[in-house]
């Protein structure tokens, strides 16, 4: 057993989450450590944005807790939540970045709203975080004229602005080429070299996946059916995570027309 | 029995809409005295949307209006030429303007402008995931956005009322320059004796209310913003009406109410 000073920054149990009356996710289990990056990888429709977005209290679970350092989510008050909040930083897969502000301005946001720093001292931490993810010199292009890669990059600036606990990473290398890609990888990993936070990595992108988890967790139809250290996972002889691992398509369109059940149900 | 129970649906998404409205009225009340935005960031983004919404809106109010006011002074002269008083043409057109078409056609205009801007944005902000994004980072998207929004409407509405009433006035003194021996001198002072503060006031109590239900309808209609770019035109389509069909109810109503009021005094 793990001594109490390691006590988990994210507990999840017994999860469950609905939309109407269809369940995604069917009562996962699990917890992530301090400074350890955890990877979610599963197939379209398996879960895992909805396990992102019921993390960091987007979406109420139907049962269950979330404990992040300690604290319920799913019970905590407004107060308690924003307090939570602005401990996690969230880097949207299209970047989210607020369209009407500069990257810098998008940057300094939590900065200006949630400190007491003085403008001058914001003006050279958003510097630092833009040159960490890569972009010097981009405080005053508006989000709109940045490319996909660097979107993503400036949206890692803004979840990085506070220097939080806990970084969750929606789809980091989802819709960007293989050199893109691996930037991002890098920078990941450079993250993780430079800060000592705990990482949530949603993504359906093995090859990083591998690269970059700690830990990875398989999602399956919103169950887990691996979750352990890379090696471990990938070596799983379970039927699911063969198919999943070995990249092989399923034999009938079930999980297609699952897929689409699950929107349609309760439509009529 | 269809048509009933189709009926009582009807009325129950009425009360659930109206009731939707005045929840993000209440909330951007309350956010505006503790706001978890900084003063100078509300204040900034106000000042924006006032320039956006007011400021904006000056050239094609005042073009409108002016025409209106022509149009009624036109269409008033035709009958009251028969009866020999052509003089009453100010007085018309100053009466009709303030109580009713200039706060009216105000609040037309900002719809069709600014409601329909307010659904677009923050629909946009849903489906880039802006708002969820504002929401991680502890800020609330009324605060952000809404807030200012009513603030701004809340002062430029009534501005816009006045101005247009200015000159919807100025439109029928055109008319009455040209087309009813009036000077402009004269004209001016025809006015003057034919209103009251009343009416102004009237006016501006509506356009106020105006202001208010256009902002709500088109920040609820973002935020209800489904996925997708089609949702974000579906929900400026229905700001677009709904604002239109509840401005004219509320100036029914209280059209009815100051009509009251003035029979009893």
């Amino acid at each position: 057993m793990s001594p109490p000073a390691a006590a988990p920054v994210i507990e999840v149990r017994d999860l469950r989450v609905q939309y109407g009356d269809r369940e995604i996710l069917h009562g996962l289990t699990f917890e992530i450590f301090h400074g350890e990056t955890v990877v979610v990888i599963g197939g379209s429709g398996s879960g895992k944005s909805t396990l992102l977005r019921t993390l960091v209290g987007l979406e109420q679970p139907s049962s269950g807790a979330v404990r992040i350092k300690g604290v319920d989510i799913t019970k905590a008050s407004a107060r308690d939540m924003d307090a939570i909040r602005k401990k996690i930083g969230l880097a949207f897969q299209g970047g989210a970045l607020i369209g009407s502000l500069a990257v810098g301005e998008n940057i300094s946001l939590p900065l200006i709203e949630h400190t007491t720093l003085k403008p001058t001292t914001i003006e050279v931490m958003v510097r630092i975080k833009l040159e960490q993810v890569g972009l010097s010199g981009f405080e005053n292009y508006s989000p709109a004229q940045l490319s996909g890669g660097m979107r993503k990059r400036a949206a890692f600036a803004r979840a990085l602005a506070l220097d939080p606990e806990i970084l969750f990473f929606d789809e980091p290398s989802a819709g960007l080429d293989p050199i893109t890609a691996a930037g991002i990888d890098d920078l990941i990993l450079n993250l993780k070299k430079a800060y000592s936070m705990s990482m949530v990595v949603v993504t359906h992108e093995l090859a990083s996946a591998f690269l970059i988890a700690d830990r990875i967790i398989l999602l399956d139809r919103g169950a887990i059916i691996a979750m352990g250290p890379v090696a471990e996972v990938r070596d799983s002889p379970h039927p699911r995570v063969r198919q999943f691992l070995d990249r092989v398509a399923d034999t009938s369109q079930d999980d297609d027309v699952d897929h689409l059940r699950m929107y349609t149900e309760g439509i009529r | 029995m269809q048509f009933v129970a189709k009926l009582g649906g009807a009325a129950e998404g009425s009360v659930t809409y109206i009731g939707g409205l005045a929840q993000l009225g209440w909330k951007s009340l309350r956010l505006l005295f503790v706001s978890p935005l900084k003063r100078g960031r509300l204040l900034n983004r106000t000042v924006h949307q006032a320039m956006a919404v007011g400021v904006g809106a000056l050239p094609i109010v005042s073009l409108i209006t002016f025409f209106v006011g022509i149009i009624i002074a036109l269409q008033g002269a035709y009958e009251l030429q028969r009866l020999g008083a052509m003089q009453l043409v100010a007085s018309l057109v100053a009466i009709s303007i303030t109580r009713e078409l200039g706060p009216l056609i105000t609040a037309i205009v900002v719809i069709g402008r600014s409601g329909s801007a307010f659904a677009a944005e923050i629909g946009t902000m849903r489906v880039t995931e802006e708002l969820d994004a504002l929401q991680t980072m502890a800020l609330d998207p009324v605060a952000f956005l809404v807030t200012p929004k009513f603030l701004a409407m809340a002062v430029m509405m009534p501005c816009l009322a006045v101005w247009s009433d200015f000159m919807g006035v100025l439109g029928g003194c055109l008319f009455g320059v040209v087309g009813a021996n009036f000077t402009f001198g004269s004209y001016v002072i025809a006015t003057r004796d034919a209103l009251v503060a009343h009416d102004i006031t009237t006016g501006i109590v509506k356009s106020l209310v105006f202001g208010l239900v256009i902002t709500a309808v088109g920040c609820y209609e973002g935020f209800s913003t489904g996925a997708g770019a089609e949702e974000v035109g579906r929900s400026t389509t229905s700001a677009v009406v709904n604002s239109i069909l509840l401005v004219i109810l509320i100036d029914v109503v209280f059209t009815t109410l100051f009509y009251l009021a003035r029979g009893t005094a």
